[in-house]
């Protein structure tokens, strides 16, 4: 009971941020709805039982990818409000096509439920509490190698920045 | 619980690690040496890669698994290895003149030409997709980086924006294949995720992931029709980066190719099979087409080398009925191809000078006058590329169109020998422009001790191939027989 409770308020919140983020007229406005949208879906997360989910969802979505937004709104300097497209009609037909590919998204989600319950597929890994520290184990056992490789790959990504971006080379 | 790594699995990854030591102390050389005494990182280098390829001899005949399954320590693996480093080393000899006349500052280079060897080394030993996934993006960004390294230049940066946007579309696809994989079947391991598809009925979203998958290679071995980035990024790349992207990053891209359709989805050889027929046929067909009209020597060998991952493509179809025959003529095709391909691009970047770009193909006329044996030794390389006896380039040819007819795929065999035929127009043309035109320019080709090894070892390795193959098929032989857990033989039964 309680659960559902705290499920459909996270819910709520997220669509609510969802459609403020779309009808917001500031951009920097609607970029930090943005922020609070993925900071309740992470609390969705939580619930579901997947902490490090949501601390990657904060550290990455509500950390990352915003400020990338923020810094593409601050480059490209949008001091007036976004206008709508010039032809009314042709906004009303992309709003119906999209809002029809999302409801047959929807129904196809709803029908693969009845059609084929979850066959073949393998069952859902055994998640305890401590999930944080699971991932953490096999990082550090099993996945050892990759991990030590992205690390790597992470330096490559610095060099190549700081080589780009430099004025003098 | 036991710890991540045991002795054994250091040993085994010791030439990785020795790589990883050489390209860290590549980067410090860079932020400390002084300026004048940059010459000395290339060759420093180099040396590291020759230690690494010397680390790596023992490795060839093994046939094991290292560091929890994530990856195969095999012959297999080490062939693909021994290419990467052979590549790396030709474009390191070539770049430090090319550098300088464009002006552009060593260090961090060299550092990212190794990394990218480092990641290719993982895509060809990984046997966990996590594994390869991290090998192919260490790649990936050392080679967006290096593509756009001639900062002033628009062509190379417009060529970095777009193998940046593409590779990273790319790569989702593949990431988003591999992720429907891991929710079939719960592992990541390819060879786990064998024996699980192998016990049951197919489930109906495998052929999804096959397709998200096949695409994703597609891009990075230059496919058609997911061909588009490659001449302009080849265009526009440095040219000794466009040699590196067009044989390093295609072979390390095949050995992925292998690993994940061979070990990981070999009972659903019905599924990939068909597709990469369909993409073998259109890849040789448009490349050779559009090669035809080219007038940038560069774009023309970006044709060239889409073309030719047609080619390497019908020795993965034939590889479906005759697992040895065919992943052993893919094998000796890429080394064939890494000769020819390093060798031509040797010659245009030989052509680029402080006032010449160098890359059109009217820059080659007169190239006999001006230097008998640069012209020569382009004549060979064409002659390699087009598929002439006595050149690597036909003996390549020749085992991929008898792996082709040993799989029963006649006309595969011969739509590659028809668009051979084609090609041969294209390549003769660079000839006829050396030989037949006059000489504009009149000027000497400056010829650095670099460029003068690189042109050694291509020869050497074009004519030898040509006229002595056995040590090489016999190598291959090995190393293909090790791919999978039980060997070739065992994978597609």
């Amino acid at each position: 009971m309680g659960q559902a409770i705290a499920f459909y308020t996270l819910a709520a919140c997220i669509l609510g941020f969802g459609v403020l983020v779309i009808t917001a007229k500031n951009t920097v406005h609607s970029v930090m709805f943005l922020v609070v949208n993925f900071l309740f879906v992470a609390g969705l997360y939580v619930l579901l039982g997947a902490q490090f989910l949501a601390v990657i969802q904060v550290v990455v979505y509500a950390g990352g990818i915003v400020v990338l937004y923020l810094f593409v709104v601050m480059l490209v300097n949008l001091k007036r409000p976004p206008e709508a497209h010039q032809d009314r009609r042709r906004r009303g037909r992309l709003g119906v096509t999209c809002s029809l590919v999302v409801l047959a998204e929807l129904v196809a989600i709803a029908a693969y439920k009845y059609v084929s319950p979850a066959a073949g597929l393998p069952p859902a890994l055994p998640m305890g509490p401590d999930n944080v520290a699971q991932v953490g184990m096999l990082l550090y056992t099993d996945y050892l190698i990759p991990f030590e490789l992205a690390s790597m790959l992470l330096l490559v990504a610095m060099v190549g920045a700081i080589v780009l971006a430099k004025r003098d080379l | 619980m036991p710890g991540g790594l045991s002795p054994s699995d250091f040993t085994a990854l010791m030439p990785e690690f020795v790589l990883t030591g050489v390209a860290l102390l590549v980067l410090l050389a860079d932020a400390f040496l002084p300026r004048a005494r940059h010459g000395a990182i290339a060759w420093f280098s180099l040396a590291g890669l020759v230690l690494t390829a010397a680390v790596l001899v023992p490795y060839a005949g093994e046939h094991a698994t290292a560091a929890r399954g994530m990856v195969a320590v095999d012959g297999f693996g080490a062939f693909f290895k021994f290419l990467f480093l052979l590549a790396a080393g030709l474009t390191i000899l070539m770049s430090p003149r090319y550098l300088q006349v464009e002006g552009a500052r060593p260090g961090t280079y060299y550092f990212l030409v190794l990394c990218a060897t480092l990641g290719m080394m993982f895509m060809a030993s990984g046997i966990d997709l996590v594994t390869i996934f991290i090998g192919l993006e260490t790649m990936a960004i050392s080679f967006y980086i290096l593509v756009g390294f001639i900062k002033p230049n628009r062509r190379s940066n417009e060529a970095a924006v777009k193998y940046f946007l593409l590779g990273t579309f790319s790569l989702g696809l593949l990431l988003y294949g591999m992720s429907i994989l891991y929710g079939l079947t719960a592992t990541t391991n390819l060879r786990a995720i064998a024996t699980i598809l192998a016990g049951e009925e197919h489930h109906p979203w495998l052929p999804l992931a096959v397709i998200l998958v096949v695409a994703g290679v597609g891009f990075k071995i230059a496919a058609v029709p997911f061909h588009m980035w490659a001449p302009d990024v080849y265009e526009g790349a440095p040219t000794p980066i466009t040699a590196f992207l067009s044989v390093g990053s295609k072979a390390a891209s095949f050995a992925m190719l292998l690993r994940i359709f061979f070990e990981g989805l070999p009972s659903a050889n019905g599924d990939w099979g068909i597709l990469f027929y369909a993409l073998a046929v259109l890849t040789m067909t448009v490349g050779n087409v559009a090669a035809l009209t080219q007038s940038n020597v560069k774009r023309m060998l970006a044709y060239s080398s889409i073309a030719h991952a047609g080619y390497l493509l019908i020795a993965i179809v034939a590889a479906t009925r005759v697992p040895q025959t065919g992943v052993k003529a893919a094998l000796i095709y890429l080394v064939v191809y890494a000769f020819m391909q390093f060798g031509a691009f040797g010659v245009v970047t030989l052509l680029r000078r402080h006032d010449v770009i160098g890359e059109e193909l009217k820059d080659m006329s007169g190239l006999f006058q001006r230097s008998p044996l640069v012209g020569t030794a382009m004549l060979l390389f064409m002659l390699s590329l087009g598929g002439i006896p006595p050149t690597a380039g036909f003996m390549g040819k020749l085992w991929l169109f008898s792996a082709a007819i040993d799989g029963g795929y006649y006309w595969l065999a011969v739509i590659g020998v028809l668009n051979s035929a084609v090609s041969l127009y294209y390549y003769l043309r660079v000839v006829v422009f050396m030989w037949f035109k006059g000489d504009p320019t009149g000027s000497e080709l400056v010829m650095s001790p670099g460029m003068a090894i690189l042109l050694a070892i291509t020869i050497a390795g074009t004519i030898a191939i040509g006229v002595y193959p056995r040590p090489l098929f016999d190598l291959a032989d090995i190393s293909a027989r090790t791919l999978g857990a039980g060997g070739i033989t065992a994978t597609l039964r």
